[in-house]
């Protein structure tokens, strides 16, 4: 066991393994850049469905329940059946982790907007402003904090899963881990795996610093 | 044609199989789960300082690709069942023990020291008092834990112990779409049969919770 420890630090921190283009380096901007694209993608489709949800209070069934059949998608099987039907390209990946990011956002910004009181929407059209103006400067600023919060788990979620494009032969972290498993290389497997679990962490960590500054001002 | 249905009318003895060889893993990873998650969470909401680390580490355990750690686990417990559960308890942690914390903190101060006050243990106050109060919000974390987990055996295919997810890499090395979609779609059913058993289960162990019963 320790000797396998000494050999994944040996892996991690050799300046060989960082450089080139199937250094770590590499593979860690890959990781990052299908990780950011699918959550902004994701953000795109569930931002406005959730916030329609929460402004208008119909398909609130939809919201509470989507998140349970998010989790309950298979991953693989996705990536799988899409890689069948499409042929080989980024799409089977894009989609399953596009589709693995939206449940939690829609369903933490709908949270977010029906915790608003109906006191501050009351005010809102008492004081003369439209249905749309009260969602912008009303509603959806008060429901930003779990707004964020949805965000931020959606993109844990999908950078801990991005390992997959590597299972239609892409690159990202997950490299590592199906390139270690073929060539029966545990230490491999194991550094792809503390480099996906060290990024992940990390971007947890950037997420709740930018969430701690800009609600800073908020009692709860 | 995507899906040829002639296969599925051929294959339904090999569903079943699959399906319950999926719960075979499942059903002991949560529960293997629950073992461990509420004596730590006790120790959590007991141990303030402790409190931040615990849930900091399942939380990092998180993280790990699955897969990965299946293959961690591998010189351990080598190509068993065993590595299957061992792998996925782990992931249902991480919901299972926030949530038992967030059930016990729910208990209101007042309730926990009348039940001292009256006599009855320490012990007894968790067991009968604290444990019963937090149970919706337990119950709320052990189904979303066997949601994800009857969603994750399938990545356990690669040690052979994936069930369902058996069909994912069938179809992907023969190109044959159909036991594909069949796996994701008996993935889903077989988590929304969970889930509603766990409901029921909830129903039935919290009578006080229904509808007309007296507080």
């Amino acid at each position: 066991m320790t000797d396998l420890f000494s050999q994944l630090a040996a892996w991690l921190t050799s300046a060989g393994q960082w450089a080139g283009p199937e250094g770590i380096a590499q593979r860690l901007l890959e990781h990052v850049e299908y990780s950011l694209l699918s959550t902004l993608v994701a953000a795109l489709i569930a931002l406005p469905i959730g916030l329609f949800i929460g402004h208008t209070g119909r398909g609130a069934f939809l919201a509470i329940n989507l998140s349970g059949f998010g989790r309950a998608l298979p991953t693989v099987g996705i990536v799988t059946l899409v890689f069948l039907v499409s042929g080989l390209s980024m799409t089977p990946v894009y989609i399953s982790l596009v589709a693995l990011a939206i449940p939690a956002i829609v369903t933490n910004t709908y949270a977010g907007m029906a915790a608003v009181e109906a006191d501050a929407k009351d005010a809102a059209r008492g004081m003369g402003m439209t249905g749309l103006q009260s969602l912008w400067r009303v509603e959806i600023p008060l429901a930003a904090p779990l707004i964020m919060t949805g965000v931020r788990l959606a993109t844990v979620q999908v950078i801990a899963t991005a390992t997959i494009a590597a299972y239609v032969s892409f690159g990202g972290l997950g490299r590592y881990i199906f390139d270690g498993l073929a060539q029966r290389d545990l230490t491999q497997v194991l550094g792809g795996a503390v480099l996906v679990a060290a990024l992940a962490v990390a971007v947890d960590l950037i997420l709740a610093g930018i969430h701690r500054i800009l609600f800073r001002h908020r009692l709860t | 044609m995507i899906i040829e249905w002639g296969w599925l009318t051929t294959h339904t003895d090999d569903l079943l199989a699959l399906t319950l060889d999926h719960l075979a893993t499942a059903v002991p990873a949560v529960l293997l789960g629950l073992l461990i998650a509420l004596p730590l969470a006790v120790v959590a909401h007991r141990v303030r300082p402790l409190r931040g680390l615990l849930l900091g580490i399942s939380n990092i355990m998180f993280t790990v690709p699955s897969l990965a750690l299946f293959v961690l686990l591998l010189p351990i417990t080598g190509l068993t069942r065993t590595t299957a559960i061992a792998g996925l308890t782990v992931y249902t942690l991480v919901v299972l023990l926030r949530n038992t914390v967030e059930g016990l903190d729910s208990v209101p101060a007042k309730v926990r020291e009348a039940s001292l006050a009256m006599g009855t243990g320490r012990l007894g106050t968790l067991l009968k008092v604290e444990f019963p109060l937090a149970l919706p919000v337990i119950m709320a974390g052990v189904r979303v834990a066997s949601v994800m987990t009857i969603s994750l055996v399938s990545v356990a295919s690669y040690i052979g112990y994936g069930g369902i997810g058996q069909l994912f890499t069938d179809g992907f090395q023969r190109s044959f779409p159909t036991p594909v979609l069949a796996g994701v779609v008996l993935t889903l059913l077989l988590a929304l049969a969970a889930d509603a058993v766990l409901v029921l289960v909830q129903w039935l162990c919290t009578p006080w919770m229904r509808k007309g019963a007296r507080a």
